[in-house]
């Protein structure tokens, strides 16, 4: 046959093999030079009824909403006089593979299917792995995961290595990397070879597989309080998560509703550093995916990410991984529900949040994750010290990404960071203006912007203006 | 290690993907410096020692070549040891819930 497996070879023939392994033509959908029409896009998907009715094929969804009667108790013990709000979680680690990720999974499993694909694919290091793994196991398909999981000590993340496994138990093959970008390229030879599906995290089936947890979440919350929550908190990475369940509780008629995304923050770690790589004590929910997918949701691996988070999110929170190790034992200690810490990163905002507001506020916990070997805080903390991080309890103020996770000695120490917004809205216009170059831009594509950034049209002529004059300097 | 692998053994394949100059080009320094490499599980085909070349059968019926690695492997992960600095969170906390103040009164 002789096909060209250089890297160089390989990623020149990205569109093609995408085309083919997805199955949609995003060139359709383009509307302006930046623009597309991405409510047609997303429409691939079918609506939320019918994305129910697929889910609940194989299992998925239909999660319980707890109230936090006791971490809502300490919440009061913390907030000023009438302040305290309720807080509620959704247990998404009842989901057949143990996180939110099956809703994402299952319609890419099920079209994968329909459509005749001899299997399913996934880059992912995390918990989507273990979900396609699963769905694909129900829908009797193939499936292969590609992971980032060692460093070129060959020392592998406990998280990841645990996912691995998860996949393995569902009888998928797992292709286990070092770190690096070049993983894509790795997926793109797999995908050609093969002919399977590629399940990708970005495609309007996994985004729109969420909109079910939004949506589901507030018809929870009206049938058994009245009405729909006062304020979402979401674990916020690669955005899939946010623009979801944002866009379920729109459906669901929840749009007084504030979603707040939450990132750990791991600032000044390099994701493609294999130094840095395994001084994360976090693998996912992190800012390292969290801004750059916020400010350029296009670096995914099909060429229109369907999700959008900055159209959706009212407001962006940093909490540490201390922090978010610390409510994690709170949850198994007060509420009796052990879960993965990353699923917990919304928790450890809540907390804070919630003594923001009145006591007959609600605020609910989008989702939990499974937890189990290497993805527990003694798994992981225990990694930390092995690789030089020191653990200490004290002030999370002192928390130095990569160098000291800070334990808190109080609850009253539990902080949020604001990341505004109107950064990441520059950003995501000045990387816009970079891919359009010398095209002039058309009243389309202001229209687009204006939707992209979750602003009218004249915020978009005056940012874009700051974004150029900072350009120019 | 020392043992031969047998034809349809679990077994670890290692392979690199891309040598260090050949790595993509935005890729930091101490990655570039770096080879990618490549592990994969499947069924031994023939046997092979450890060290030498071989080739698996994955569970999805690749077949893939590389340096044999690991027979029946484990993976090696685990829960980790007991961390002091949260050993006696749960007693701080229920302390705090059991001194009152923070009433759970529904709205
Ligand atoms: C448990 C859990 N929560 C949240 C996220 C973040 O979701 P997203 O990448 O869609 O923002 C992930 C995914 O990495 C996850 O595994």
């Amino acid at each position: 046959m002789g096909r060209d497996l250089s890297y160089a070879g390989v990623m020149g023939r990205r569109n093609e093999i995408m085309l083919k392994a997805v199955g949609i033509d995003y060139r359709t959908y383009s509307t302006g030079v930046l623009a597309f029409d991405y409510e047609a896009l997303m429409a691939e998907a079918g609506d939320v009824q019918e994305i129910r009715r697929i889910q609940r094929e194989t299992h998925v969804g239909d999660t319980p909403l707890w109230e936090l009667g006791n971490i809502t108790r300490l919440v009061r013990t913390l907030a000023p006089p009438g302040k305290g709000a309720r807080i509620f979680v959704k247990d998404e680690a009842a989901n057949p593979s143990g996180s939110f990720k099956a809703r994402r999974a299952a319609l890419s499993v099920y079209n994968a299917a329909r459509k005749g694909y001899p299997g399913v694919s996934a880059a992912t290091s995390g918990n989507y792995g273990a979900a396609v793994a699963s769905q694909a196991a129900m829908r009797s398909v193939g499936c292969i995961i590609i992971q980032e999981v060692f460093d070129s000590r060959g020392i592998g993340q406990p998280e990841i290595v645990e996912k691995g496994r998860a996949c393995e138990a569902y009888g998928a093959e797992v292709v286990q990397l070092t770190v690096g970008p070049e993983l894509f390229y790795v997926f793109l030879v797999t995908l050609e070879e093969t002919g399977y599906f590629n399940a990708s995290l970005y495609t309007p089936y996994s985004v729109a597989g969420i909109e079910t947890l939004g949506y589901e979440l507030a018809e929870q919350m009206v049938a058994r309080e009245g009405r729909p929550p006062d304020v979402v908190v979401v674990t916020h990475a690669g955005g899939g998560n946010v623009t979801g369940t944002a866009r379920g509780l729109r459906k669901a008629g929840a749009t007084a509703t504030q979603v707040v995304g939450v990132s750990v923050d791991l600032t000044g770690l390099h994701m493609a550093s294999d130094r840095d790589f395994n001084r994360k004590s976090f693998t996912t929910g992190h800012t390292g995916f969290g801004i750059p997918f916020a400010t350029w949701p296009d670096r995914a691996d099909v060429p229109r990410n369907a999700a959008r988070p900055l159209r959706y999110l009212d407001r962006l929170v940093l909490v540490t991984q201390g922090e978010v190790f610390y409510v994690t034992e709170l949850l198994a200690q007060l509420e009796g529900i052990e879960r993965g810490p990353a699923g917990n990163t919304s928790l450890a905002a809540a907390i804070v949040l919630a003594q923001e507001l009145d006591r007959d506020r609600i605020v609910v916990v989008q989702e939990t994750e499974y937890t189990g070997a290497g993805k527990h805080p003694w798994a992981q903390l225990t990694f930390s010290c092995k690789n030089g991080i020191t653990v200490e309890r004290g002030d999370p103020a002192d928390n130095a990404p990569g160098r000291r996770i800070v334990l808190p000695e109080d609850p009253a120490q539990l902080r949020v960071k604001e990341f505004p917004l109107d950064n990441i809205r520059r950003s995501y216009l000045r990387n816009a203006l970079s891919q359009a170059g010398d095209r002039r831009l058309t009243p389309e594509d202001y229209r687009f912007l204006a939707d992209e950034i979750g602003q009218d049209e004249d915020q978009v002529r005056s940012l874009l203006k700051e974004a150029a004059a900072s350009e120019a300097n | 290690m020392s043992d031969q692998a047998r034809p349809g053994d679990w077994v670890q394949i290692h392979r690199v993907v891309l040598p260090p100059g050949e790595r993509a080009p935005q890729v930091p320094p101490d990655t570039q410096a770096v080879p990618l490499e490549m592990w994969v599980k499947g069924f031994l085909l023939g046997a092979a020692g450890p060290g030498e070349t071989a080739s698996v059968r994955t569970v999805t019926g690749r077949v893939l070549e590389g340096r044999l690695v690991g027979i029946w492997p484990a993976p090696g992960h685990d829960f980790g040891a007991p961390v002091p600095e949260l050993m006696t969170v749960g007693g701080e906390v229920r302390a705090r819930l059991a001194q009152g103040g923070g009433d759970a009164n529904r709205g």
